[in-house]
């Protein structure tokens, strides 16, 4: 473990994630100096810093960003297509992925022809996910998902979250809702100003803890 | 009462007519041109100033192809494969640099390729037209003229490659992928979609489309290194009136300024019936300047 | 970031020479070699500068749209043309012709082209004022083309230099020393008055559109109005530019029309280094410079336009700032 740099401009230390046995993401260690961009992250073992985007959505990196970013022009089967349509795919695993988002998410089959940007809120998210789960990723990466959503809407986002760990894909949560962070996560990092000022598991915290309150003062 | 009907008989309805059909057939090539221009455009961001010179080496490579085999045809497609390479090619080596640069960058790159092209088929081909044969040599009677079948086969061709291309827009899987990409670029690479290859993809259909409008325009004029320019100004005007990225508006456009132009070409000059197209362009300027079709980005 | 103290033992020096005095003596000695060219250089050599001035001049004007205003305009060729014919007009219309007066007409042509297009291109921005601008110029072309009454059409217009004249103390034939002159005067003048006016008020404005116009527009400038004012400043100049090429060649034609001039305009500017005034003069005497090379090394007939679209898009893609955009600040200042 090394110790955080206190004269860069960025620092995260030995950032760790795992699902079960598997260790995804393996000592992320970043020191970024004023102006530069510097670092290593590795995936499985395997160096993919500098990798182009589309390139990592292939190697298992499944992406769902701050606001969605459904595409709204396409429909949401043709959203969920982008995901679908890959090498290497059979038209069963296809029809079976589709089946098991449908399922899932019932609200997304109905609307299937609709236009992305016709959909609400949370459907957008429901849609979103979804499409990263179109490339049967190894990780997630979930960035603030309930932005912008409304409170009643959180609940359906920790089912969600519930159902990306049925299946078995590691989850990235950036979010700013402590109890749903500590109710869907096994490790968490907390970070302030760039800086990963405490990381333990998540049992370990509950929203009265000290450490809450000190950085969170929530 | 008399007046009236002097007037309408002083019209001349069959000139009317085999102006009308010529303005579509015109319109139809100049849509296809316009075609490929909008689509660089709408999902590359980029003003393609060589089209015009695409257009023409498109033209030139279906005359060398049927001067050696006599196969319209097959001038055709290996002319819109040879250029959408040479378009892939053009892409990959001055245009992929300038991604995210300011626009003005791809506008006089684009420039600066238009005039490379250009004196390279004055230097390679000389300053004589070229003639092509027309595949087609039967005509019909339109009135009293021996009108041409093929430059029906001409109009329905471009239409066809037009909706072709539109089907496969909206359809098949490399058609979401180029949707997609227009809409988020960012998002497009999450998902896995090649994107610096999809806008080489675009560039070269764009490409293939103008010189394919070439092949099929060259029995109808002289083959010469100048016939891009014309084209692609017009063409700007198309795409400019009918929305930029709109690729229902730069149809609509293309044929409307033709049919126009065709009308006016009746009683003046044809090389000042262009000064409809320009006057098409300022009122559209004035009243709707983003274009009668523009799409929302 | 930390701060160090300041080093006591650091004389604090004033440079010998401010930048004003280092600018103008520069510009002096520039100025010196250019009025001493055609009394040592070969006639070939001296008219071919006294051309690079003109479009020198013609690309500086469109500087002040594209370096300094942030709009690209292809639209240079009309304002250059109708500043041609404006004063070939003057030379047929009027005899015996008077040098002056050519000014004037040109100068008026070149104003009333740059209104009309300033009115319907300033509506819309970036890419689509290029165009528009470009398409504007072919109007332009187009209708000097097929007017053939007015214009002569495609054979131009012919007519014969006028004296120079200086009211009643000086009368004669230029020679082309005079003519020189009279050119690096015009020329030079133009710079002046062009570097002033960047400088001005007014050209902070035009520089605060090309950086940010819709923070310019909330602060409360009336943008548009500004972009007519920049398009007709630039339109004027190179309509001046038109005339001094009528009054040195003797003959008005219409593909300087053509909207190949504006590209060619633009390469200058590019290639030179926009936002610099003496970026774009350089960058035409750096053009023409390759081409005569060209044509002595290859003849002729060689497309020299080849290799030098290779170098133009090779300089935008390595070197966008151009030949004297590493020293913008430093002429702007």
């Amino acid at each position: 473990m090394s110790e955080p740099d206190t004269t860069a401009l960025v620092s995260v230390t030995d950032l760790h994630t795992y699902y079960g046995k598997s260790h995804i993401l393996d000592g992320v260690s970043l020191h970024v100096g004023h102006g530069e961009v510097a670092g290593n992250i590795r995936l499985e073992g395997r160096s993919i810093t500098g990798v182009p985007p589309h390139r990592l959505a292939k190697m298992g990196i499944g992406y769902v960003p701050e606001d969605r970013r459904i595409f709204r022009l396409l429909t949401v089967m043709e959203n969920l297509r982008t995901g679908l349509d890959r090498e290497g795919v059979s038209d069963e695993r296809k029809r079976a992925l589709l089946d098991k988002v449908f399922t899932y998410f019932p609200r997304l089959a109905e609307r299937r022809n609709q236009a992305g940007g016709t959909l609400s809120g949370g459907e957008q998210q429901m849609l979103a996910i979804s499409r990263a789960m179109m490339l049967e990723p190894k990780i997630i990466l979930l960035d603030e998902p309930t932005e912008g959503l409304m409170p009643r809407m959180v609940s359906q986002i920790r089912e969600i979250i519930g159902v990306l760990h049925r299946e078995g894909v590691a989850i990235l949560l950036v979010e700013q809702n402590v109890p749903l962070t500590l109710a869907a996560s096994r490790r968490v990092y907390i970070m302030e100003k760039g800086v990963v000022r405490h990381h333990c598991a998540a049992s370990e915290l509950d929203v009265n803890h000290a450490v809450i309150k000190q950085y969170l003062g929530v | 009462m008399d007046a009236v009907a002097q007037f309408l008989k002083d019209i001349p309805f069959d000139l009317i007519l085999i102006q009308t059909v010529n303005g579509i057939v015109t319109g139809m090539i100049l849509a296809l041109v316009a075609s490929g221009l909008t689509l660089i455009f709408g999902i590359m961001d980029v003003v393609n100033f060589a089209h015009g010179e695409l257009f023409m080496l498109g033209a030139y490579v279906g005359v060398i192809v049927v001067a050696t085999t006599g196969n319209f045809w097959l001038a055709l497609v290996v002319s819109a494969l040879t250029i959408a390479v040479l378009g892939a090619a053009l892409q990959i080596v001055t245009l992929r640099p300038l991604i995210g640069r300011d626009p003005l960058n791809t506008i006089l790159a684009t420039f600066g390729i238009s005039l490379i092209l250009q004196n390279f088929a004055l230097w390679e081909f000389g300053p004589v037209a070229r003639r092509m044969p027309s595949p087609l040599t039967g005509h019909f009677i339109l009135f009293y003229l021996d009108y041409p079948w093929y430059r029906l086969v001409v109009a329905a061709l471009s239409a066809a490659i037009i909706g072709g291309f539109w089907l496969f827009l909206k359809y098949g899987k490399y058609g979401i992928w180029i949707r997609a990409t227009t809409q988020d670029r960012v998002m497009a690479q999450a998902m896995g979609i090649p994107v610096p290859w999809v806008l080489t993809g675009v560039f070269a259909l764009g490409a293939g489309m103008a010189a394919a409008s070439g092949v099929l325009f060259a029995p109808l004029v002289g083959v010469d290194h100048t016939m891009g320019l014309d084209w692609v100004l017009k063409a700007f005007i198309v795409v400019v009136v009918g929305g930029m990225g709109s690729l229902g508006g730069s149809v609509v456009a293309a044929i409307f300024i033709s049919l126009l132009e065709a009308y006016a070409a009746i009683w003046v000059n044809p090389s000042q019936a262009v000064i409809v197209s320009f006057v098409v362009l300022i009122l559209t300027l004035l009243f709707r300047p983003t274009g009668l079709f523009a799409t929302p980005k | 970031m930390t701060t160090r103290p300041l080093d006591k033992t650091m004389p604090l020096r004033k440079p010998v020479l401010s930048h004003t005095a280092k600018y103008w003596i520069g510009f002096a000695v520039v100025m010196a070699l250019l009025i001493v060219a055609p009394l040592v250089l070969p006639v070939f050599w001296a008219k071919f500068l006294t051309e690079i001035l003109i479009w020198g001049l013609l690309a500086m004007s469109s500087d002040i749209l594209i370096g300094y205003t942030g709009m690209v305009s292809f639209g240079h060729s009309a304002f250059f043309g109708l500043g041609m014919y404006g004063a070939a007009a003057a030379l047929l219309l009027v005899t015996p012709g008077n040098v002056w007066l050519a000014i004037l007409f040109g100068l008026a042509g070149a104003a009333g082209a740059a209104l009309f297009v300033a009115y319907f291109s300033t509506r819309l921005r970036d890419i689509y004022f290029a165009i528009t601008t470009l398409i504007f110029s072919q109007i332009f072309y187009v209708i000097i083309f097929t007017w053939t009454k007015l214009t002569g059409g495609e054979n131009g217009l012919l007519f014969t230099r006028p004296h120079l004249t200086f009211a009643w103390l000086y009368d004669a034939r230029f020679t082309f020393t005079t003519l020189h002159w009279f050119v690096l005067a015009i020329v030079a003048g133009s710079y002046l008055i062009l570097r002033r006016i960047t400088q001005s008020p007014f050209g902070m404005v035009l520089q605060s559109i090309r950086e940010n116009e819709a923070r310019t527009r909330a602060i409360g400038f009336p943008v548009q109005r500004y972009k007519i004012v920049a398009v007709m400043l630039s339109g004027i100049f190179a309509g001046l530019a038109g005339v001094l090429y009528a009054v040195q060649n003797e003959f008005a034609a219409p593909n300087f029309v053509y909207f190949i001039t504006s590209g060619d305009t633009v390469i200058f500017n590019v290639m030179g280094g926009i936002g610099t005034l003496v970026g774009p003069i350089v960058g035409a005497g750096f053009f023409q410079l390759l081409r005569e090379l060209m044509s002595r090394l290859f003849g002729d007939q060689f497309p020299y336009l080849i290799p030098l679209g290779f170098i133009f898009i090779a300089m935008i893609i390595f070197l966008p700032q151009g030949l004297l955009g590493f020293a913008r600040r430093w002429l702007n200042r």
